[in-house]
């Protein structure tokens, strides 16, 4: 660690007039979100997690009244988006990307050093696991390795018996058949994705509900163009691709890293929610959440919420700044929304309309922002009213941090399953004193399972 | 019996290779950052940050050099060995704010960026002048 020990002694002097004080709280959730003017002092304000030496130990997230919130899968290879199958399986995917050690700056290398030590040190799965409750009591006593050897797998969809998962490199197939807990074999490539340095990694997906087209969130590769725009070729975009041919063709672009994807019920409507720019201060850019618009411009790198110009990048589109489109809802800035799923009436009547948005937590500000789940609720379709706190306790008075969400899928028995990709844990919240219903298909466990779930 | 005569010393090889490394360096990382200027080519930049953090290396040991230098009693001073020292040590505080600079994203350095580069290499280049021209007078060994 002395690398990491240099760095931060060489950081830490620079950084102290960095850490004192308090971020200006200002209305940044919503449709109209304030937006200070651009500010930036000598070095980029960090604040990285402190994960707490053991993770959550007594500790536990903490849910809103008459909700419950279980552990029921520790030990996992850094679990990032879960998957809930029509069986009530739970397919998780693990996995860690981006070019290691990919430093083109003094900065990238002290930056690199710092953000590390905010993530977990276990080794990344790469893979997929499977859970099952095969009893439906809330236990998920089952537990396979669906697949392995994949390369950071995160977007994960069904269609019918094709499951689909979004590599940082590649779009891949998988034959799925009901109650299956192994994949019959190596999947084939749909195809290829942008992954060329991979900066922001992470590939989002979904499936349009009528199964024809996927859906890929494609983040940039730097935050504000610092890497070159041709490195931003086919980035900082949504795909779509026909699920037959794997053809592709941009569907909304200037998304900087859309890191989520979900359909909405009933409508059919694509929304996303996608993490801004950084270095510009700390209530500067605000993460949003948004429908998207087939064509349209959300402004990256040249514009933000809208037609608020970021001339860091050079030589700049003036035609970009006049096409750029404001995104619906403001989840605040430096959150860092990576999860996204639509709720039902399964989550009791005060979250039964809505979203759940999985927020991994901030680094570009001194006072921490995020670090939860929160509950936007919906109203004619429509993000409407102020975020409502679901699971909350990932860092605890101290400043230390137990864990990061990261995907939220709604389980339709009556559940959250919130991925952690700091403890490597699984979180199921479910309402209270309500078993949850047996599975719907009769499914068999599981047998000789490798793990014991642990009760929270 | 050969008399002892005073002979006349300029700066030791040490800092004198230091200096001369950083001040190109130095240079180096003007030349990119107008480059970049002119271009937006960001590989100019980000090289002009390598440079710049280069020189920054051998401007250090040669500034604790003539800190500890001007400290000695063994060693003679003049009037410019304190302006040598001063000019050193404001090189080396411009030089780490266009250090500091350097790691905002895309163009956000500019115009920052090559001014401090202008200064520091300046001050720098003004530093060496005076180190290699300053005559200090010690004793024949």
């Amino acid at each position: 660690m002395t690398r990491a020990h240099l760095a931060t002694m060489l950081l830490s002097c620079a950084l102290l007039t960095a850490c004192g004080g308090q971020d200006p709280t200002l209305p940044q959730t919503g449709p109209s979100p304030t937006l200070p003017e651009p500010h930036r002092g000598l070095l980029p304000t960090m604040k990285i997690a402190d994960p707490a030496k053991n993770g959550w130990g007594a500790n536990r997230p903490t849910v809103p009244q008459g909700y419950t919130v279980t552990a029921i899968a520790t030990g996992l290879g850094i679990p990032r988006q879960t998957l809930v199958l029509p069986n009530g399986d739970i397919l998780i995917a693990e996995g860690k990307g981006g070019q290691d050690g990919h430093i083109m700056r003094p900065k990238d290398f002290f930056a690199g050093v710092l953000k590390e030590r905010g993530t977990s040190s276990a080794k990344a799965g790469n893979r997929l696991t499977l859970l099952r409750d095969a009893d439906g009591d809330g236990v998920y006593e089952g537990r396979t390795v669906f697949a392995d050897h994949l390369n950071a797998p995160y977007g994960l969809a069904l269609i019918g018996n094709r499951l689909f998962v979004a590599n940082q490199d590649a779009l891949v197939r998988f034959d799925y058949q009901p109650g299956q807990t192994r994949a019959s074999g190596p999947p084939a490539v749909v195809t290829a994705l942008p992954s060329k340095l991979n900066h922001h990694w992470t590939k989002s997906l979904a499936a349009s509900p009528d199964g024809r087209f996927l859906y890929v969130g494609i983040g940039s590769n730097s935050n504000i163009g610092e890497a070159g725009m041709e490195a931003e070729e086919n980035r900082a975009m949504i795909w779509q691709i026909d699920a037959q041919t794997g053809a592709s063709r941009p569907f909304a672009t200037g998304t900087r890293n859309p890191t989520a994807l979900a359909f909405q019920p009933g409508t059919g409507q694509l929304f996303a929610v996608v993490q801004e720019r950084d270095e510009i201060g700390p209530n500067l850019v605000p993460d949003y959440l948004t429908s998207i618009r087939e064509g349209a411009f959300y402004g990256w790198p040249y514009a933000y919420w809208g037609r608020h110009p970021d001339r860091r990048v050079q030589p700049y589109r003036e035609d970009m700044l006049a096409k750029a489109v404001a995104p619906d809802y403001a989840l605040g800035s430096h959150v860092a929304a990576l999860g996204l799923t639509f709720s039902s009436g399964v989550m009791g009547a005060r979250f039964a309309n809505g979203v759940f948005v999985g927020e991994h937590g901030s680094w570009n500000r001194r006072t921490p922002a995020g670090y939860k789940v929160v509950f936007v609720p919906f109203s004619g379709g429509r993000p409407s009213g102020p975020p409502i706190d679901f699971v909350t306790g990932f860092q605890g008075g101290d400043g230390k941090t137990f864990g990061r969400p990261v995907g939220v899928t709604l389980d339709p028995r009556g559940a959250l399953i919130v991925a952690d990709d700091l403890a490597n844990v699984i979180w199921r919240v479910a309402p209270a004193g309500r078993p949850a219903p047996a599975a719907p298909a009769r499914v068999a466990s599981i047998p000789a399972t490798r793990h014991q779930p642990e009760n929270g | 019996m050969a008399t002892t005569l005073p002979v006349r010393r300029t700066l030791h090889p040490v800092p004198a290779v230091l200096l001369a490394c950083s001040l190109s360096l130095f240079l180096g990382a003007w030349l990119s950052d107008w480059t970049y200027a002119k271009s937006f080519y960001v590989q100019w930049i980000n090289f002009a940050a390598w440079l710049n953090a280069g020189g920054m290396v051998f401007l250090g040991f040669a500034t604790l050099w003539a800190l500890i230098d001007i400290f000695r009693a063994d060693v003679p001073r003049d009037r410019g060995s304190a302006l040598f020292v001063l000019l050193l040590l404001v090189a080396f505080i411009l030089g780490l704010i266009a250090a500091f600079v350097h790691t905002k994203d895309a163009n956000a350095p500019m115009p920052e960026a090559l001014v401090l580069d202008v200064i520091v290499f300046l001050l720098v280049l003004a530093a060496t002048w005076l180190g290699f021209s300053t005559i200090r007078s010690g004793a024949a060994r």
